[in-house]
């Protein structure tokens, strides 16, 4: 079972916060098919929520196959996103975690290293594509 | 369907003073409205007519398809929590239950109970002695036994710390997930609304300023910015609800149904919050506007 948390700052519309983070969730092997989502009630008895945009979500995740509503039961992940890759997860990570270092100790602040990862990434993505 | 709320030309004087004037709104049921506005706007006043405690000096309103206050059956199906919580400080919270149950026919006393264990709360303790996060608590539970399908709630949580804000707003969601009740919910404070509601109504100088769906008011609202330019620049069916002008810079809150593709301007969408603002700054300026202009 995953937690979900809201940001009311960052100007993402609620539905699509659960959405993402049902979607990181099962990227990151969190969630792997046959898993239960949390109830509507549970959802909004914890992040104090409107009803409909946990409904919306679960709908919008079960339109995309990712999730299937079983009527009086519940909300079920009907797919596992993390496959072979999860294992490369581990090494990848402490390398970034070493680069992270790296950068702090080269005097980058946290915004300097986001700016910095996000052009790389986004320069990259555009090469190969 | 039945609205929950639909009202024409609703006016309510008090004396000389108009607390709601010529308010035509229609409120779907199945719904979180959010009603929104500064204090003295005319929120309270709505939300007693709504639920028959006050009766409209002009106009007509409606509630669940019937005119509030016209029997017990109506009223058994609509709850209100009136502004600051009232309960009774010298009764116990099992004493405020029993009373419940013996004046509303449709009471839920094993519904009452358990919110009230859930709580944490000794069904022996006075009133007076809760906290005001309590004490709003058990003005919720009170409402919500009566099982009503429509829910108003004056500034539920206006008096509250941020802990007990929050815990107030995850019962009343619970509860409505689980009993599909709609709910009408007024603040001052739209932080409080932005994360519940799906329905929003603005309240300014006694006037209904905007209603309608969230989504759909958000995807109608665009912030426009760029090199000065007079508002009268923009093409028809743009609607300017906001606009500010600096020496070179014109910033706008601009509704339309259809996409602003003129590359002159930035477009940004809004945010709950900067909506709500917009409507209300805009009216507070036209008032002082008018003052100035008699000085001259």
């Amino acid at each position: 079972m995953i937690e979900f948390h809201l940001d009311a700052r960052s100007g993402v519309a609620p539905y699509m916060q659960l959405i993402h983070q049902v979607r990181r969730a099962m990227r990151l092997g969190l969630l792997t098919e046959g898993d239960q989502l949390p109830t509507v009630k549970e959802v909004v008895g914890k992040i104090a929520i409107n009803p409909n945009t946990v409904l919306k979500a679960y709908r919008e995740l079960e339109f995309e196959g990712l999730v299937k509503l079983r009527t009086g039961v519940g909300t079920f992940v009907a797919r596992t996103l993390s496959d072979k890759t999860l294992a490369a997860h581990a090494p990848l990570r402490a390398e970034l975690e070493r680069w992270l270092a790296r950068a702090r100790e080269a005097g980058l602040e946290d915004e300097s290293i986001e700016a910095l990862f996000l052009s790389a990434f986004r320069a990259q993505t555009e090469a190969r594509s | 369907m039945t609205d929950a709320i639909a009202t024409t030309g609703l006016t309510k004087n008090y004396g000389r003073k108009t607390a709601l004037n010529d308010c035509t709104l229609t409120v779907p049921t199945g719904r979180i409205v959010g009603l929104v506005g500064p204090n003295g706007a005319g929120k309270s006043t709505l939300l007693q007519l709504a639920c028959g405690l006050l009766r409209p000096t002009t106009g007509s309103i409606e509630v669940l398809g019937e005119r509030p206050g016209n029997g017990p059956e109506h009223t058994a199906r609509i709850g209100f929590v009136a502004q600051d919580t009232p309960t009774y400080a010298h009764l116990s919270i099992a004493e405020h239950l029993r009373l419940g149950r013996a004046l509303n026919r449709g009471w839920d006393d094993a519904l009452a109970r358990e919110r009230i264990e859930q709580l944490g709360l000794d069904p022996a303790q006075r009133a007076g002695k809760l906290s005001g996060g309590q004490r709003s608590q058990l003005a919720l539970t009170l409402a919500v036994a009566k099982r009503p399908e429509l829910l108003l709630l004056d500034e539920p949580v206006a008096a509250l710390d941020p802990l007990a804000r929050r815990e107030f707003l995850q019962g009343l969601m619970e509860h409505t997930a689980e009993h599909g009740t709609s709910l009408v919910l007024s603040s001052h404070l739209i932080a409080d609304l932005e994360r519940t509601c799906d329905y929003l109504v603005v309240l300014v100088d006694s006037r209904i300023r905007l209603a309608g769906d969230v989504e759909e008011l958000l995807a109608q609202h665009h912030r426009v910015t760029g090199a000065r330019r007079e508002a009268s620049s923009l093409p028809s069916g743009h609607e300017v609800v906001y606009q500010s002008h600096t020496g070179k810079q014109s910033t706008m809150i601009v509704r339309s149904s259809a996409p602003i593709e003129d590359p002159w301007w930035t477009v940004e969408q809004l945010s709950m919050e900067d909506l709500v603002l917009a409507y209300m700054t805009e009216a507070g300026r036209i008032a002082p506007a008018r003052v100035l202009e008699g000085h001259r």
